[in-house]
């Protein structure tokens, strides 16, 4: 499985990605710094967490905008498997291939520690090595994790299972709890949470993994 | 500007004395122009200078085989094997973080980390150490909330996990809090980086952000007592930018792994003034800086505001001719400003040139060599008698108190807002005895700790000082690592009065003490003396960061008990010492008799054989005892884990004594009972006082029965909510 990571001005989890996916895939993914966004070909694109453009504007937005992007969201529209944790998430609602908006948390405060949350849909590339409502223990590290978006669309993502991901309890003030969603294809999921940072009982616990593996086991 | 008439007033508003500015005069041959007085104010500062404190310092020990660089550059070195090593400092924004909380801690860790990264290592880890008043002041609430926050929005964004630290409450904050913050970075043993300059002729370079008027005058305001109306001063506080930094991180480590770079210097205190002249006076060469090509954040800048900005995130570089080009490529894709401002010269003289005119020409040496340096007098402090300390009928109310209180709360209300595991190598995080950070990519591991009892140093300042030094040396064995050096932010009142100089000097005869005895030298540090407002000083707080290795990073100890039915294990020997204690300040609300004694064979005796006891996979749960003493420690290691503890203690102590006594060199081991029964057997043939004092299990924390009898979610609760419900206005409304 060959994976790119994008790596932006102010990205601070790139380097933590690709231990993860060196870990668990065994290859070493490419690092694409953002101006070189004419990258060769691969099986899935990683957009890592951090703070893109010191979070200026709107978490995200400047680097939604940016030149590499428009060649991720091409990627991403061809069905290329495509993967936002934190800030990634933040980009790609942002370009709009993930509906909703991350808003500042509902205290005001950065919040960064273990979180439990459910596993809603198994049958995505990401989820697929789950089972069906498992607890899983993720941290999450953010100041703006607190998911929105009006009522039809969380009834519609809800209704087409593209809901990967809930907190169990509120952890941020996130609408019905959403800590991830899928595209309605399913080949690009955004997540608060940093199952990067699980993958080892070192760090406090492996649940992160099973999210590589199923991508990798798709994909091989 | 530079036209400007040289008044004793105007040297007065720069800080200066009528016998320093005659010093300068001096120095110079003639009299400074109004640039030049500035750029002297700065450099004399105490901030800059150490004036008050070089004389004591220099007795401070600071050699070890393992020490690549001790005090004197920007931060300290240690070997840790395998062509790696530790970097480190602590450094203070004390006077900032009062006047505007955010961006004075902000600024606190931003400058840190720079101390850090100029070296040549990648920073892995920050620290801090926090003071505030008492809890019910008025501000207490306003500036806890956002020097965390401020610590957070720097950290976090930079992406270097702050990964543990201390906070404590006491009225002699009130008016001068204390944010000490420390940053822990790594680098290869053949990839230092320094900052002498050499080489008549090559380009001094700036890099990173533009310079504008913000800052000018921190140093010196740093360098006074606070008045009502320091509030004033909030202009001199700096704004930092945090997505620089992490820019300027990348970059200059991007630069750094070519050989381009003669020497680096990070731009704080003092800004370009002090990096200059720094860096000329280590290479023992003169400076020509052109004015005119500093980035510039605001139009029409003056020499004297270019030169005293303290601006953040910018640093100055000396290359090799012929590197311009290629470290401006650098630079540029990481979108910094990149400027050469100058050249090296054979003058001597720091010579500033600004439209094609000279306007400051001083010789380096003057700016820093001839800065005054004072041998203030002092008074020791009085040695205190020990005292009896009377007993109370609740035990229950009073653990509760105090494992609910303020001074032994759970942080997490605090840790929780920084991001302590980014960089995906913290593997033990806050709320232990230490911090532990992988070295990345390998088996090895840092131990950190943060720890200073300014009631000790107030007490008895040569015990308190020794103790600050053995207390980070312990929380670093129990979590299984190996001591190697600390650094220290030494933070005191105004050294002018001499029973403030007498804490300085008896600290920093204990601290020095228990560094040799301890094979734990000094490698990095900073002063923060004027820690007063209206003549009101602050508890004497030298603070200590201390660095360990673990070889192993499987072999490593929590305090959290890992499983029911665990034996107990006391490792050293209870004395009668509540003088100085916490039970003694908090519950009986008094300050008296003589705080416990360090000895140091002891604490090493003992600490030798827990670290063992770790490196050889006998235990995972370990405790030190400190605050509170051992029903502190029960607590702490009962709630992290979620069982309960039943303990029984004997022996002739008075049973408030045996519990809340804060005798040194102690610890809480928990282990399954035959490996209990070893240890204990192990330590008796050592010579060392060791007792099997309870069992792990149930849901209650008890002592002899029901002399102490606590539901665990009673006290889990009182530990866990005290912070949120503080910070929340639920309790000491008044506030």
């Amino acid at each position: 499985m060959k994976s790119a990571v994008i790596v932006f001005p102010g990205s601070n989890c790139d380097r933590d990605m690709a231990v993860a996916l060196e870990k668990i895939t065994g290859t070493k993914p490419l690092m694409v710094w953002h101006q070189d966004y004419d990258f060769e070909t691969v099986d899935f694109i990683a957009l890592p967490g951090g703070f893109s453009y010191g979070d200026y504007l709107r978490c995200g937005a400047m680097s939604a905008r940016s030149h590499v992007m428009k060649e991720v969201i091409k990627r991403a529209n061809d069905g290329v498997p495509t993967l936002g944790i934190c800030n990634g998430f933040q980009i790609l609602t942002e370009t709009g291939l993930l509906p909703g908006a991350l808003m500042r948390n509902a205290n005001l405060h950065f919040v960064c520690k273990d979180v439990a949350m459910t596993v809603e849909n198994t049958d995505t590339l990401f989820t697929k090595d789950y089972a069906g409502g498992e607890e899983i223990i993720i941290p999450v590290a953010h100041h703006d994790g607190n998911y929105f978006a009006d009522d039809d669309t969380l009834d519609r993502l809800e209704g087409e299972g593209q809901v990967a991901f809930k907190y169990t309890s509120d952890i941020n003030g996130a609408q019905r709890q959403i800590a991830g969603i899928t595209n309605a294809r399913g080949n690009i999921l955004g997540m608060m949470p940093h199952p990067e940072r699980m993958i080892e009982p070192a760090l406090g616990g492996s649940d992160g993994r099973k999210l590589f593996t199923s991508l990798m086991n798709t994909l091989n | 500007m530079n036209d400007i008439q040289i008044t004793p007033e105007l040297v007065a508003e720069h800080g200066l004395t009528s016998e320093e500015y005659e010093r300068i005069v001096k120095a110079m041959g003639r009299e400074p122009n109004y640039t030049e007085l500035g750029i002297y104010s700065v450099m004399w500062s105490e901030h800059c200078s150490y004036k008050s404190s070089r004389f004591h310092l220099k007795k401070l020990p600071t050699e070890a085989p393992w020490v690549i660089q001790g005090p004197g550059e920007n931060a300290g070195v240690i070997d840790i094997g395998d062509g790696q090593a530790a970097i480190f400092k602590m450094e203070s924004h004390n006077h900032p973080s009062y006047i505007e909380p955010y961006q004075g801690a902000a600024t606190g860790v931003g400058g840190i980390l720079r101390d850090v990264f100029t070296m040549g290592a990648r920073p892995v880890a920050n620290m801090n150490a926090l003071r505030f008043g008492e809890p019910d002041h008025p501000k207490t609430r306003h500036l806890l909330a956002g020097v965390v926050e401020g610590i957070g929005g720097y950290g976090n964004c930079v992406g270097v996990p702050t990964v543990g630290g201390e906070t404590n409450f006491d009225p002699s904050y009130n008016g001068n809090i204390l944010v000490n913050a420390m940053t822990v970075g790594l680098a290869d043993t053949d990839k230092i980086f320094y900052c002498a300059a050499a080489g008549v002729g090559n380009p001094v370079v700036y890099v990173g952000s533009k310079t504008g008027r913000d800052g000018i005058h921190g140093a010196t305001m740093a360098s006074a007592e606070f008045t009502e109306d320091s509030e004033e001063k909030r202009p001199t506080v700096q704004v930092g930018d945090p997505f620089t930094e992490k820019l300027l991180i990348e970059a200059c480590l991007e630069l750094m792994a070519t050989d381009a770079i003669i020497a680096i210097q990070d731009m704080g205190a003092a800004g370009l003034t002090s990096s200059s002249v720094e860096m000329a006076s280590k290479g023992g060469v003169g400076f020509e800086l052109d004015l005119d090509k500093v980035p510039q954040r605001e139009e029409n800048m003056l020499p004297y505001e270019m030169m005293l900005s303290e601006s953040q995130e910018r640093m100055l570089m000396v290359l090799k001719p012929g590197r311009e080009e290629m470290a401006q490529k650098i630079f540029e894709k990481w979108e910094l400003d990149f400027a050469v401002i100058g050249h090296i010269t054979d003058t001597g003289n720091l010579t500033l040139k600004f439209g094609g005119e000279v306007v400051g020409d001083m010789p380096i040496n003057s700016l820093v060599e001839d800065a005054p340096e004072y041998e203030r007098p002092y008074v020791p402090t009085p040695k205190r008698e020990a005292v009896d300390v009377a007993p109370v009928n609740d035990l229950n109310k009073a653990v509760l108190d105090l494992v609910g209180g303020p001074n032994l709360c759970s942080r997490r209300w605090i840790w929780e807002q920084y991001d302590h595991m980014v960089m995906g190598d913290t593997i033990q995080r806050p709320g232990g005895d230490a911090a532990v950070v992988r070295v990345h990519g390998t088996d090895k591991a840092l131990a950190i700790s943060t720890d200073v009892t300014p009631r000790y140093c107030y007490a008895d300042p040569v015990e308190g000082g020794r103790q600050a030094v053995a207390e980070t040396w312990r929380n670093i064995t129990a979590v299984g690592g190996t001591p190697l050096a600390i650094t220290n932010c030494l933070n005191f009142g105004n050294p002018e009065r001499k029973d403030i100089m007498g804490q300085f000097v008896g600290c920093l005869e204990g601290m020095g003490e228990a560094c040799r005895a301890l094979d734990y030298p000094i490698v990095s540090g900073n002063v923060s003396l004027y820690n007063e407002t209206n003549g009101s000083g602050i508890l004497p707080t030298p603070a200590i960061g201390g660095v360990g290795v673990m070889k192993n990073s499987d072999r490593m100890a929590t305090i959290a008990f890992k499983d029911e039915g665990e034996a107990i294990v006391l490792i050293g020997e209870t004395k009668n010492e509540l003088g100085a204690s916490l039970y003694q300040r908090e519950i009986l609300g008094e300050d008296a008799g003589a705080p416990p004694h360090v000895d140091l064979a002891l604490e090493r005796r003992n600490g030798d054989f827990v670290r063992a006891l770790i490196e050889n996979g006998q235990v995972t749960t370990c405790h030190d005892l400190s605050d509170g003493g051992l029903i502190a420690a029960l607590a702490d290691m009962a709630i992290a884990g979620g069982i309960g503890v039943n303990v029984a203690v004997d022996g002739d102590l008075p049973l408030h004594a045996a519990l809340f006594s804060e005798t040194q060199a102690r610890y809480l081991i928990a282990a399954d009972t035959e490996v209990a029964e070893t240890i204990r057997k192990e330590a008796k043939d050592a010579g060392i006082p060791v007792e099997i004092i309870g069992a792990t299990g149930g849901d209650r924390l008890r002592v002899n029965n029901d002399a102490v009898d606590i539901p665990m979610s009673e006290l889990a609760k009182a530990h866990t909510d005290w912070m949120p419900k503080f910070m929340a206005k639920e309790i000491l409304t008044t506030g």
